[in-house]
């Protein structure tokens, strides 16, 4: 019998020690989740804009061809988007990973089960797309996988970890979209970021 | 140069304007890179030059929302970009919106219009008609053309209102410059006249 792996755990796993590495957490509890393993200047929470976590990926992802980005968020937040899977898969970006917290349900809005609840199967639907990489994530041990894939692995790759549909406290990031934008691009881009070229 | 309206399949060859090849020029001058696109007839002859240019990101999109996502991602990794769309796809982007509306990202979304002057069908209408209240209405500044002569200039002031103020802005292309597809001489009958 084994058990769910709890999201908290599994983002801290992944955000540990994470050097360059751009991260963008989807609406909801994958924001906290992200700020929950430490506020980081290159860590882009959302506030809103369900469904734009995997386009705000490829685009930093294409931007920074030199930098690892890693997209964070929820079935929620993807079965929102799930075009934006094809659209990554054809541009192809090798340093872009998306992994989804899959907890089945609709967690910040009352707990109503999600599609994945019920049999839809996104990595079915990553593969579909075109991703050649995949990982389903289920044990300690694929969770080892998943973080080797992240940070050395050959992109774009696209993982589902099942999770523990738990009521987690929030760990708010920051509100001001600016301020997070900002510390976002002085971190990446360096001190002239924010200055006309 | 044709000085005919030859429809869609010639845009941006009415007026004897050269306004894709205009638009173009401005994207080169401000190091555009990243150019988002729903295939749309209006902004074909750029897409193609766009697609031919090796300095140039194209991503086409399935759907509009995902290049106002898209060009945030580009933002904050550094990357200059624009959304080419259709007026259609204008609803689509009203939520995405918030993204740069409350961080305060550049975007330029560059719209061919339909449903606007002389349109055939009718359910392009309901959109088209209200493309521009409705960007308003989100907080979008938006700016027109509708002569060819003038379309360069607008993208130009959108462009540089864009990034220099950090906002949405979206610069309309009349149908009246594109003219409006003609269904009839796309039927079997039309195109045997």
């Amino acid at each position: 019998m084994t058990t769910l792996l709890r999201r908290r755990q599994v983002v801290r796993t992944l955000l540990k020690d994470r050097d360059g590495l751009m991260v963008v957490g989807g609406l909801g509890a994958s924001a906290w989740d992200i700020t929950d393993a430490g506020d980081e200047p290159t860590s882009f929470p959302m506030w809103g804009a369900m469904g734009g976590a995997t386009m705000v990926g490829l685009g930093m992802a294409l931007a920074q061809p030199g930098r690892r980005a890693l997209v964070v968020t929820g079935d929620g937040e993807l079965l929102m988007s799930l075009g934006s899977l094809a659209t990554v898969a054809v541009k192809a970006p090798k340093n872009l990973s998306i992994v989804v917290l899959d907890n089945e349900h609709y967690g910040e809005t009352g707990m109503q089960e999600t599609h994945t609840r019920f049999g839809v199967d996104l990595v079915v639907m990553a593969q579909g797309a075109g991703f050649r990489s995949t990982i389903r994530v289920n044990t300690q041990g694929d969770v080892a996988r998943l973080r080797e894939a992240v940070y050395n692995g050959d992109g774009p790759l696209f993982a589902v970890v099942k999770v523990d549909p738990e009521k987690l406290p929030l760990v708010l990031p920051p509100r001001d979209g600016a301020y997070i934008k900002n510390r976002f691009r002085l971190a990446v881009l360096g001190p002239d970021a924010l200055h006309d070229e | 140069m044709s000085e005919t309206n030859n429809g869609p399949g010639a845009a941006g060859l009415e007026q004897g304007v050269d306004w894709p090849q205009g638009i173009y020029g401005l994207f080169k001058q401000n190091r555009i890179r990243q150019v988002a696109y729903v295939p749309d007839a209006g902004h074909s002859r750029l897409i193609r030059m766009c697609q031919a240019d090796n300095d140039m990101m194209p991503v086409s999109l399935t759907t509009e929302e995902e290049g106002i996502a898209l060009l945030g991602g580009a933002w904050l990794g550094g990357d200059k970009g624009v959304l080419l769309m259709q007026s259609s796809g204008v609803g689509n982007c009203i939520n995405m919106l918030a993204l740069p509306l409350s961080c305060g990202f550049p975007l330029l979304m560059i719209v061919t219009m339909r449903g606007d002057f002389g349109e055939f069908n009718p359910a392009q209408v309901p959109m088209g008609a209200n493309a521009q209240a409705v960007l308003e209405a989100m907080g979008v500044i938006v700016k027109r053309a509708d002569r060819a002569e003038d379309v360069v200039e607008t993208v130009s002031a959108g462009m540089r209102m864009a990034f220099n103020i950090y906002r949405p802005v979206a610069v309309l292309i009349g149908q009246r410059v594109i003219g409006a597809k003609d269904f009839r001489k796309l039927t079997k009958t039309g195109a045997e006249q």
